[in-house]
């Protein structure tokens, strides 16, 4: 009897399944949309600069490209390291503390209570504001750059990974009490895979304030690094420089997002998507 | 002899009263229910009636206002072993494999890999699903899910089963499989069944007894014996005498529900 009921369900399953194919093609259609789109702007760019009075500030796509060839042999490179480095360091930091302090607020209402109007009085302040602040207590070496980038990401992923520990849905709490789960079980068993997903989102927006931060403190006085490039070739009036640091940093901060997308697809694919 | 007497479920003078943010509800009033070993109860009565506060108290889930609650005389005061639950929504853990859900209350009680993996691939097969041991509960359909969450509660081997309308959420032609599926389940395996529904189809087909409660406050107002020989199945909706029982619960039903509306 019960097998009869699982062939029509299987049916169900395979109607399912030609439903993801109907989808993954039209997935295809949205990279030849992602590629023209890219055509399209990079022609309109060129277009752009071909207007005498924009080309002093919009250099063309082939002169970036030469720039960008000639500036790998002018250290370029130890630029782009410095870079990812300071935002590598400072996002590692800030997310090594965001979790205990976010799982510690979602689970103890006292905890919650006693952190909660700090982070959100801290989260309304651009970090930026702190750099000053920072210089003074940390110089103007590596570590007052992580600094900043730490306090910007930590307050970001803190808020995101406590809403995830806190909209851990409480019928699978449930649904493991009666199973017999005491407390540990259900933090590690529900509570926490749970909320791996809300870390993964944690872990996008702090890569991406990481890296808007970085440039504003690189700004403000750095011998290395993108931002100190950029602003640099501003001085200069070095406007091929300057796009190229702005490209550049655009990429980098895509790929990066791209890579924790990666990951969430490995790792979190059990989530249910709603299309 | 003892034993043979003694109920499996106890409920005595059982009150449940939230404090609202507009005062004391009352959900149960002076509540009395005895629920034989290996007996198919199921609860019917309108939305608000407390059908759900009542199986959350059994299950150890919410605590009683006052009252006695006991499960093979011990008073219940948290969840346990023996009480399985079967949620509407399912509460499959879907970071979990179909076999790492259903296997999950084994694994807790620190029952060993090889022997909780028979025992989970025992039940996976009794509700046909042996198949989808490694896939994940977003692969299944809602009837599959639920089978998965039946065959989980089974698995933890408790003697009571707690079913919160655990087919509410499934269409017709889905809800009617699972009904017998469950009746066989039950048949073979032998548990105390305590079944919540707001169909009074599915009650009379399921059930040796319905109860049916009383909009607020939550109240049982009688208790009717069904006398339709198991083993039942869809046919048995056709007969005569499940037309009188049905009728005459429904009727009843609808009462409270007229009542619920004024």
């Amino acid at each position: 009897m019960a097998t009869n009921n699982v062939d029509f369900e299987k049916k169900q399953a395979e109607a399912m399944e030609i439903k993801k194919k109907r989808l993954s093609l039209s997935r295809i259609d949205n990279r030849i949309m992602v590629i023209i789109s890219l055509a399209l702007g990079i022609i309109a760019w060129f277009l752009l600069a071909l207007i005498p009075s924009v080309s002093t500030i919009i250099t063309n796509p082939i002169i970036l490209i030469k720039t960008f060839i000639s500036e790998l042999e002018n250290g370029l490179i130890s630029d782009i390291y410095t870079s990812i480095f300071r935002v590598l360091s400072g996002f590692l930091l800030g997310l090594v503390v965001a979790i205990p302090i976010a799982f510690l607020m979602g689970w103890y209402g006292t905890f919650r209570s006693l952190t909660e109007p700090w982070i959100q009085f801290f989260r309304t302040i651009p970090p930026i504001a702190l750099i000053p602040l920072v210089i003074v207590a940390f110089g103007v070496g590596e570590s007052a750059k992580i600094a900043v980038i730490f306090v910007a990401t930590f307050l970001v992923m803190v808020v995101s990974i406590y809403q995830g520990v806190r909209n851990v849905d409480p019928t699978l709490i449930k649904a493991a009490r009666v199973l017999g789960a005491n407390d540990k079980d259900i933090f590690f068993e529900v509570v926490v895979p749970a909320s791996f997903p809300y870390i993964l989102v944690g872990v996008r927006l702090g890569l991406a304030s990481a890296w808007t931060t970085l440039v504003a403190a690189e700004m403000t006085g750095a011998s290395k690094g993108l931002g100190n490039m950029i602003m640099e070739a501003g001085t200069f009036f070095r406007m091929d420089q300057v796009i190229l640091g702005i490209v550049l940093i655009g990429i980098i901060g895509f790929i990066m997002d791209k890579l924790v997308l990666y990951l969430e697809k490995k790792l979190a694919g059990w989530q249910e998507v709603s299309k | 002899m003892m034993n043979e007497i003694m109920p499996k479920i106890n409920i005595r003078n059982l009150s449940k009263i939230y404090q609202g943010r507009h005062g004391e509800v009352v959900a149960l009033n002076d509540v009395n229910l005895e629920i034989q070993a290996n007996e198919f109860i199921c609860v019917v009565g309108p939305s608000g009636c407390g059908k759900s506060t009542l199986l959350n108290i059994i299950a150890g889930l919410e605590n009683k206002t006052s009252g006695s609650v006991m499960a093979d005389n011990a008073e219940i005061i948290k969840p346990g072993k023996e009480r399985g639950v079967v949620f509407q929504q399912y509460a499959l853990f879907p970071w979990k494999t179909v076999l790492k859900n259903v296997e999950f209350g084994l694994k807790l009680n620190g029952v060993g890999k090889q022997q909780r993996r028979e025992k989970a691939m025992e039940y996976l097969d009794l509700v046909g699903l042996t198949e989808f041991a490694n896939a994940y509960p977003k692969e299944l359909s809602g009837g599959m899910r639920q089978r998965v969450a039946i065959a989980r509660a089974f698995t933890a081997e408790p003697d009571i089963l707690l079913m919160d309308e655990p087919f509410g959420a499934l269409d017709a032609q889905t809800r009617a499989q699972l009904q017998e599926e469950l009746l066989h389940i039950w048949d073979t395996k032998k548990k105390t069944c305590f079944f919540i529904t707001h169909d009074v189809d599915e009650a009379v087909l399921l059930a040796q007894k319905v109860v049916i409660m009383s909009a607020r406050p939550g109240r049982i107002k009688e208790i009717i014996d069904v006398d339709i020989p198991y083993p039942r199945n869809q046919e048995t909706k056709l007969s005569e005498r499940f037309s009188e029982i049905k009728n005459d619960i429904w009727s009843k039903v609808y009462k409270e529900y007229l009542s619920v509306k004024k």
